[in-house]
């Protein structure tokens, strides 16, 4: 027992050890993230909001996300993750996913521009330029991706670019379910 | 050379004084203590480890204008800090309220402490349980008083012969 009591410095520290490698390789994989952090607004209802379209003006309120599964994209042509993100984007929507844009304290100009040379996937564009909507809905940068129930309810969000295997793993068994618990009813 | 120390002394103190202005301008003295109190009590969400006030991220500036308004519309603490965890989730808190989320957070400190009081409790009364004698038996108190007699009477006689060697 003595003898065992002299080990126990040795042994906390290999768990300790152990403990944080573990964690250390979990982050180098992308398996864990500690900025990800789940939305205050999950289960709740997308905030408000009325803003105008970047490219048309026409203002835009909460009704045009009504009884449509879709995806809220905060984008911003500051971003460096979005370049990467935007063919994705462009491939989803040619596949009928509804996105709503927001573009996140950006210039209005640059936007244009980006959606003219790109391509524009999004069924409309807020230009969120003060950041309120961003504010509202808790986005911490860009790009983030929630995604709304028919019920306008947030159900996901997601920090960091949308690709395949992100879309795979997490968002399409989402929305498959989305699809079946309406169509019941 | 006086004159010359005391001039840097006088730069140093305007620096100071300048680094404690805050850029935004309040009210009264009690709103900006108050700006002051959530900035630091308040964690930067893109961050890990850093409050509003440490904190260079563009979200952090967002949320200090962002405090300050909410402060200048005269909204309590208590609709701050909800608009601010209606949005953020508690992580923003640095201090978030106990619950079963939290209970760990909250009672590890306790926890920790109690089992090294009980720890230190348990080691000094081993080691002085250990350095007690045990107690005498009737005999044995018999037989130190014998002896303390003797020594009694010893001492007396070499007191009574001064003579007696030197110790």
């Amino acid at each position: 027992m003595q003898r065992f009591k002299l080990f126990i410095p040795l042994i906390a520290f290999i768990v300790l050890a152990v403990f944080f490698f573990a964690v250390q390789k979990q982050i180098g994989s992308g398996d864990y993230n500690p900025e990800n952090m789940p939305s205050a607004l999950l289960n709740k209802s997308l905030p408000q909001f009325q803003l105008p379209d970047v490219q048309s003006g026409a203002t835009i309120a909460a009704d045009v996300l009504k009884n449509k599964i879709a995806l809220v994209n905060v984008w911003a042509t500051w971003c460096p993750s979005c370049y990467y993100e935007h063919p994705y984007l462009m491939t989803l929507a040619q596949q009928g996913v509804v996105i709503l844009g927001v573009d996140y304290k950006d210039e209005p100009e640059k936007a244009q521009q980006w959606l003219q040379e790109k391509g524009n996937p999004y069924i409309a564009v807020l230009d969120d330029r003060v950041g309120k909507l961003g504010l509202d809905l808790g986005v911490t940068g860009a790009p983030e991706t929630y995604v709304i129930d028919r019920r306008g309810i947030v159900r996901l969000r997601y920090q960091g670019p949308l690709e395949q295997r992100v879309w795979d793993e997490t968002f399409k068994p989402l929305l498959e379910k989305l699809q079946n618990e309406n169509s019941g009813g | 050379m006086r004159r010359i120390a005391s001039f840097i002394f006088a730069l140093l103190i305007g620096i100071a004084a300048h680094a404690a202005i805050d850029p935004f301008e309040f009210d009264n003295e009690s709103q900006r203590e108050r700006y002051q109190h959530f900035i630091e009590e308040m964690r930067c969400p893109k961050c890990q480890n850093q409050n509003l006030a440490g904190s260079d991220a563009p979200i952090a500036n967002d949320l200090r204008h962002e405090l300050r308004r909410l402060l200048q519309e005269g909204k309590s603490d208590r609709e701050i800090t909800d608009y601010m965890v209606s949005r953020y989730g508690e992580f923003i808190l640095y201090k978030p309220p106990f619950d079963t989320k939290t209970a760990v957070l909250w009672l590890a400190p306790i926890i920790f402490l109690s089992v090294g009081v009980i720890v230190l409790i348990t080691v000094v009364r081993r080691r002085s349980a250990a350095q007690a004698l045990p107690e005498l038996t009737i005999d044995e108190q018999a037989r130190l008083r014998q002896l303390l007699q003797d020594e009694q009477q010893v001492t007396l006689k070499n007191d009574n012969n001064r003579r007696a060697e030197p110790w």
